[in-house]
């Protein structure tokens, strides 16, 4: 029988486990967050507490929301143990030491219910080592779940079950990460490190001597590690600067205690001269005041700078942007090849570093994973990987590939051996490359449909500069968003303009339109660079019509005779919020950033924002004065401090989102969900009728304003603020009306339009657009 | 032989009434150089220019410049008069008083660069290459260096050279060889030879100051890898006066179409010791200072020119008697009628002299803002006129010397066949006029600055300080009954304007062919509507000033009727140049390289 998680507990309240309880409230779980009681304690749940508190202000926030928060209740492993019988699983999240981990598991195995799951965050200690001295039924029910923190941020989740584990309880882990806490499960052996710390400290250790060999600083070798290799921006040294260099020698020495010998690993140096010098001055990274291989610090003028260490005399200098050719030369489809055959210092360096590192990771599997596809989604989950170790390798070639491990002397590994690309598209699937030498499918979660999978295997129905639709099968298209950063242009206009067309009543081959894209960001707003050129050049009647069209097809989006699901992920601001509010239902990530940001460039949201809202929030109690008043000055306030959602949650609060709207947790199934949300709607549906709200005019406007001008007193905002607060406050209590005649759609766009224009006119707005293009931070003039 | 007489009152009119010159004297350190002061050191330039630089431009061009053992020498005459310009303080003009420069507006010196290279262009070359050097020493140079060599290239008694040409490479100066070896003293040695180096070596001044690009040893291949040198022709003794010889040999002069009297060297460098001027493989910058205010230099080449010509064109055809009118003897009791009656020798004299005066009007203007961007107080103000600066620049070089060349030409024209014959001296003018196109950045590199890096800038942001005050007076004088008629068309054409920008902006983004097949035509066209800008100021300040004019009505009626003729016959052309922009650039790039 399946098990159902309806409560949890987290056991441990240090950074990992309070961040894991934080996220199973996230999913709507209950959670118990017990720790021990500290010697001599007054208040007895005092870490619980005490993390409790620290993460109500703790960046990147790991609650979603308020409502989240509140289902977490702390305790301690003193009095609370009998609360865990109502537990369905226990996590356990203490420090990493199995003297620790076993007498608590006793008590645990002793005071949980029976069939309820138990599982540890361990990251370095091996499944079999934990249930060593347990009882039949721990082990049975027992698994590890390695989060990686932050674990509200972190996408990956590695799972690894004993051959005692129940199947059950591997089953109810895999759905309950994947689905509820929408997780990347990945299923990992019991080996030392599992699949992402294995590689990913093996590449760290191995960049870093690397770079001291070939002679590149820390800047240059983060670079190369960068765009052409597809690390993230904090590259070696910024992420082990994260990590804290202290730990470094830690994980090195776990590492050396439980791998097998003749592991690659235990011949990389065990130690870095650079980092021991560092540790050795309290330097340990982001957390100490003196900073790690990089740190701000203020220079003889008082103007913050970054400072870098230099590798070889270990003092700090200011940084530099490298300047390495080969980092010129590495750029598209060949970057990597370009790289790795360069004859300069960070070729070589890309070569012996890359050599090492993929092949290593290629003789880890089978003994890792079953699957190369499940170790480069580790490392894409769990170190923001742009390609795992195995799309690399493809990306040189296998057979380059080998050649270049031969010319560095280093053993061509079985799998690439084979001479056969890892990943190969036959009729439309995505297949891998097994250990076997055969191929077959790149498993995907049950339920999951990705755009990239659709994509795959078809053409788009439509296309063009900015936009691409999908048939994503039952008679649901969807709209791709293909302009750089995902900003809404024209392009993108006449693409809806196209799609309404090509839909038509919804009773032929489409019947219902889903808008959603692979991308980071859903969209980041319109695209205020074409914008800004026309307001440089005095195009005023284009802008104005830029609006117009905007106004114009989102509505005509709204009143087709067809149902229209959002599915935003990520930043979906101003323009993007705009297309969302016109969407008959929206289906979000659970990570989604909405926002009418626009009064941080000087102007008001003018594709219908205004309008949505006050439809949406003013017109349900537009007959109670008091309360109309409210919900405008509400609005009035969420739109001019440009309030943008910390999560889908939030948006809600915000007013960004209804309470039908849903929340998908993982992102992988937003597109699933959007369109069997869609497909709910087709059935007897109407489009939305023309709507109208009174609006409070003059009087309104005044109170807003006391408002603005009582801020503006005191120094809380600038000069041009005041001017979008007042052409704002204009728009949202219907301009000129009396106060008692309703205002139909059509009447509130031409309001955002004309007092949008005004504000395009004025030199305090063309600053701040300018600004934000130039430095991508609001200007507060 | 032809005569030159200097546009003052024309000046005059642009810089008191069309661009408020005026308000210059509010900018710190120009509250002495008044409207009047400015027009008694014009009134002074235009009397050198005149009498002294005229009378030698011809015989100088007759004679050009000869090398004799490796030393050159400049015609007959050009010495006295370098001498008798540097004794009246004319190089230090607008150069910064700490160094020795009489610290006027930079605005004036437009005016009397237009009035030298009016007079003598092949003269104006030396002035005008150590200007250059000035500038570049002055923005980039250590205060030793400055201390060294400023006060004696502010005075003229030195002069400067920009060496930046190889045989291999003039557009592309990345590919460029000379080799700058550091030396103990932290002075270079400088070796490698350059071409086309104007003013490279003469008999004017007692020492040459030349800017040198050149490569470090461990320099990154490239533009990224160029860095400037100061070497001098004579290294200085103790007393900073010229000494020994400094390996710098001027291997030949080049024989050239125009331009006879300034010496085109080919100097080798051996050994040189130079000092850096700026930073390491940070050359291009002090290189763009000096290209920069050479290329706004050279646009007055042209406009000078077009002037020298169309004085002589008009004497000539007022003087000329040759046929009838059509409409009937307009000197019933000469031999002929005055070349003048004939509409096509109006046509000519009409197009030059509305490019003319559109022209001195912009130029002015764009001087006023070099002179906001170095003197305002406030660096958001000096930015946005330097972004104005910035983007005017190829307009007025490309522009400007294309306008020239045409211009010089249609005024060869109405001499017939006398224009074809040297003693005329028309024929000169078109020679001069030739290479202006040319150097500094030839004119279709000119277009590619102006669509690929001036356009896309920031957004546009260069555009806005054109654009912007365009719309706006477009809108202030569409209701205005006398200027309604030049209004209407300049909005049209600017309308023009505003889509071509729009449609190079969009389209070169997928394929950067477009902004270049766009180039030549949207630098011309934004020509004609900058020319057009002023001319609509021009008729407004003159239609002001119409009611108290006094005796000076026919010199405001003709404004008006130059105007007319500007927004009627040549402001139309933007028409068809939208229409070949529009086209896009399919139709040039369609035929096979291997066709041709």
């Amino acid at each position: 029988m399946a098990i159902e998680i309806r409560r949890a507990a987290v056991v441990g309240a240090g950074t990992m486990g309070s961040g894991i309880a934080a996220h199973l409230a996230n999913a709507g779980i209950p959670v118990l967050l017990l720790d021990i009681v500290p010697p001599g304690a007054t208040d007895r749940n005092v870490l619980a507490a005490g993390a409790l508190t620290r993460m109500r202000t703790q960046q990147p926030l790991p609650f979603m929301s308020a409502d989240a928060a509140a289902l977490v209740t702390p305790g301690n492993v003193e009095d609370d143990l009998d609360a865990l019988r109502d537990v369905d699983w226990i996590i356990e999240a203490v420090f990493e030491d199995p003297a620790v981990k076993a007498p608590l598991y006793k008590k645990l195995d002793a005071a949980r219910r029976a069939g309820s799951i138990i599982t540890s965050n361990t990251s370095t200690i091996p499944l079999h080592d934990l249930i060593a001295g347990q009882s039949d039924a721990f082990a049975a029910d027992f698994a590890v779940t390695h989060f990686f923190n932050p674990p509200r941020y972190m996408r990956l989740l590695e799972l690894v079950t004993g051959p005692r584990t129940r199947p059950e309880v591997t089953a109810a882990l895999r759905d309950t990460c994947d689905v509820r806490l929408g997780k990347g499960v990945v299923i990992c052996k019991d080996t030392p490190g599992f699949i992402a710390n294995r590689i990913g400290t093996f590449f760290m250790y191995c960049a870093m001597h690397e770079a001291l060999r070939h002679g590149l600083s820390v800047e240059e070798a983060d670079a190369v590690c960068g765009k052409p290799m597809g690390l993230p921006k904090t590259g070696i040294f910024g992420l082990t600067d994260l990590v804290g260099l202290d730990l470094m020698p830690h994980i090195m020495k776990s590492f050396h205690a439980t791998l097998p010998a003749g592991d690659a690993f235990l011949a990389l140096p065990t130690t870095f001269t650079p980092m021991e010098t560092l540790i050795a001055a309290g330097n340990t990274g982001r957390k100490s005041k003196g900073g790690g291989f990089t740190r701000l610090t203020t220079d003889a003028k008082g103007a913050r700078i970054k400072q870098v260490v230099d590798l070889a005399t270990g003092e700090y200098r200011a940084e530099r942007t490298p300047t390495l050719a080969s980092l010129s030369a590495a750029r598209g489809r060949n970057a990597l090849k370009t790289l790795v055959t360069f004859d300069d210092r960070g070729g070589k360096f890309a070569a012996s570093l890359l050599t090492q590192a993929l092949s290593y990771a290629a003789s880890l599997v089978p003994a890792i994973a079953d699957r190369v596809s499940a170790v480069d989604a580790a490392m894409r989950f769990g170190y923001g990987w742009t390609f795992g170790p195995f799309e690399l390798i493809d990306q040189l070639g296998a057979s380059a590939f080998a050649e270049l491990l031969t010319k560095h002397g280093i053993a061509v590994p079985a799998l690439v051996a084979m001479n056969k690309p890892f990943y190969r598209t036959e009729a439309g699937v995505l297949e891998e490359l097994l250990p076997s030498g055969e191929y077959s499918a790149v498993p995907r979660p049950d339920g999951v449909v990705t755009l990239a999978d659709v994509k795959r295997a078809a053409k788009p129905v439509m296309k063009n500069g900015s936009a691409s639709v999908w048939d994503i099968g039952d008679g649901v298209l969807c709209l791709e968003f293909t302009s750089k950063m995902n900003t809404l242009d024209p392009d993108i206009m006449a693409m809806i303009r196209q799609i309404i067309g090509a839909v038509g009543d919804g009773n032929g081959a489409y019947k219902a339109l889903v808008i959603q894209n692979d991308g980071e960001n859903f969209s980041v707003g319109a695209n205020l660079a074409l914008a800004m050129f026309s307001l440089n050049i005095a195009a005023w009647s284009a802008v104005e019509q830029s609006i117009a069209d905007g106004q114009n097809t989102y509505a005509a989006m709204q009143h087709a005779p067809f149902p229209v699901v959002g599915a935003p992920a990520g930043m979906a601001f101003g323009g993007a919020t705009e297309i969302l509010l016109h969407c008959d239902a929206v289906q979000a990530a659970a990570e989604t950033y909405m926002g009418l940001v626009e009064t941080g460039v000087g102007i008001i949201p003018g594709w219908g924002g205004c309008k949505e809202l006050l439809l949406r929030h003013v017109g349900p109690v537009q007959a109670d004065a008091a309360k109309a008043m409210a919900a405008t000055g509400q609005i009035f306030q969420t739109i001019a401090m440009a309030k943008t959602s910390t999560s889908a949650a939030d948006a809600r609060t915000l007013g960004y989102l209804r309470s039908t709207d849903g929340v998908t947790m993982n992102r992988e199934r937003l597109l699933s969900d959007a369109k069997a949300k869609a497909l709910s709607l087709v059935g007897g549906y109407t489009s939305p009728a023309p709507r109208s709200v009174v609006l409070s005019g003059a009087r309104g406007r005044t109170k807003l304003m006391a408002g603005v001008t009582a801020l503006a007193e005191a120094g809380k905002v600038t000069v041009h603020d005041q001017v979008v607060a007042s052409h704002l406050a204009t728009v949202v209590t219907g301009g000129d009306t009396d106060g008692a005649t309703p205002l139909d759609e059509t009447a509130l766009l031409a309001l955002e339009r004309a007092h949008f224009m005004q504000l395009a006119h004025t030199t305090g707005t063309i600053a701040r657009i300018e600004h934000m293009l130039a430095t991508g931070k609001p200007l507060r003039n | 032989m032809p005569t030159y007489k200097a546009p003052l009152d024309d000046m005059k009119f642009v810089l008191n009434d069309v661009i408020d010159y005026a308000r210059l004297t509010s900018l710190p350190g120009y509250a002495e150089f008044d409207a009047e002061t400015a027009m008694s050191v014009l009134e002074g330039a235009a009397q050198f220019c005149e009498e002294v630089l005229q009378p030698i431009n011809q015989s100088g061009d007759a004679e050009g410049c000869r090398i004799e053992n490796g030393a050159v020498s400049t015609p007959a005459g050009f010495k006295a008069a370098y001498h008798q310009y540097v004794a009246s303080g004319w190089p230090a003009l607008s150069a910064d008083d700490t160094f020795g420069g009489q610290g006027f507006p930079q605005t004036l010196r437009f005016a009397v660069e237009e009035m030298i290279c009016a007079s003598n262009l092949s003269f104006g070359m030396f002035p005008g290459l150590s200007h250059g050097a000035y500038h570049a020493l002055l923005m980039h140079g250590t205060d030793a260096l400055k201390s060294a060599w400023l006060p004696k290239l502010v005075s003229g008694e030195w002069s400067g050279t920009m060496c930046l040409t190889e045989a291999h490479c003039g557009t592309d100066l990345g590919l460029l060889t000379t080799k700058a070896v550091p030396r103990d003293d932290g002075s270079y040695a400088i070796t490698g030879n350059k071409i086309f180096i104007s003013a490279g070596d003469h008999d004017l001044t007692d020492n040459i100051v030349h800017l040198v690009l050149a490569r470090l040893p461990d320099a990154p291949p490239g533009i990224k890898g160029i860095s400037l040198f100061i070497v001098p022709k004579f290294l200085l003794d103790a007393n900073g006066a010229p000494g020994a010889e400094n390996g710098v040999r001027c291997v030949s002069i080049e024989h050239k179409m125009g331009i006879k009297a300034s010496p085109t060297c080919v100097l080798a460098f051996e050994d040189s010791i130079g000092w850096l001027v700026g930073e390491t493989n940070k050359g291009m910058r002090g290189m763009f200072t000096m290209m920069n205010a050479a290329r706004l230099a050279v646009g007055m080449q042209g406009l000078g020119l077009s002037e020298v010509s169309y004085q002589n064109a008009v004497s000539y055809a007022k003087d000329r008697l040759q046929g009838r009118a059509l409409t009937g003897p307009k000197n019933p009791s000469g031999p002929a009628d005055p070349l003048i009656v004939h509409p096509d020798v109006r046509r000519s004299l009409m197009t030059i002299r509305a490019f003319n005066e559109g022209a001195r009007a912009l130029s002015l203007w764009v001087g006023t803002h070099i002179d906001i961007e170095e003197k305002h107080p406030d660096p958001a103000v000096q930015k946005d006129a330097d972004d104005f600066v910035a983007l005017m620049t190829p307009i007025v070089k490309a522009y400007f010397t294309d306008m020239g060349f045409e211009c010089t030409n249609l005024a060869l024209q109405i001499y017939g066949g006398h224009g074809y014959i040297r003693e005329y001296g028309m024929e000169q003018f078109v020679r001069d006029a030739r290479i202006a196109q040319i150097y500094e950045g030839a004119n279709g590199i000119q277009a590619l600055d102006l669509v690929g890096r001036k356009l896309p800038a920031e957004g546009g942001r260069m555009l806005r300080f054109f654009f912007h005050p365009l719309s706006d007076r477009l809108e202030r004088t569409a209701a205005d009954a006398q200027l309604k008629e030049f209004a209407e068309p300049m909005a049209k054409a600017f309308g023009r304007l505003q889509q071509a920008t729009q449609f190079i902006a969009l389209k070169s983004m997928a394929n950067p062919d477009e902004a270049g097949a766009a180039s030549t035509d949207y630098l011309r066209m934004f020509g004609l509507i900058a020319l057009g800008d002023m001319w609509l100021r021009m008729a407004e300040a003159a239609y002001a000033k119409m009611p108290a004019a006094n005796g000076d009505l026919a010199f405001y009626d003709a404004k008006i009727k130059t105007a007319r003729f500007f927004f009627t016959k040549m402001l139309p052309e933007v028409h068809g140049l939208f229409a070949r922009i529009m086209a896009g650039a399919e139709p040039v790039m369609a035929l096979e390289a291997e066709v041709f």
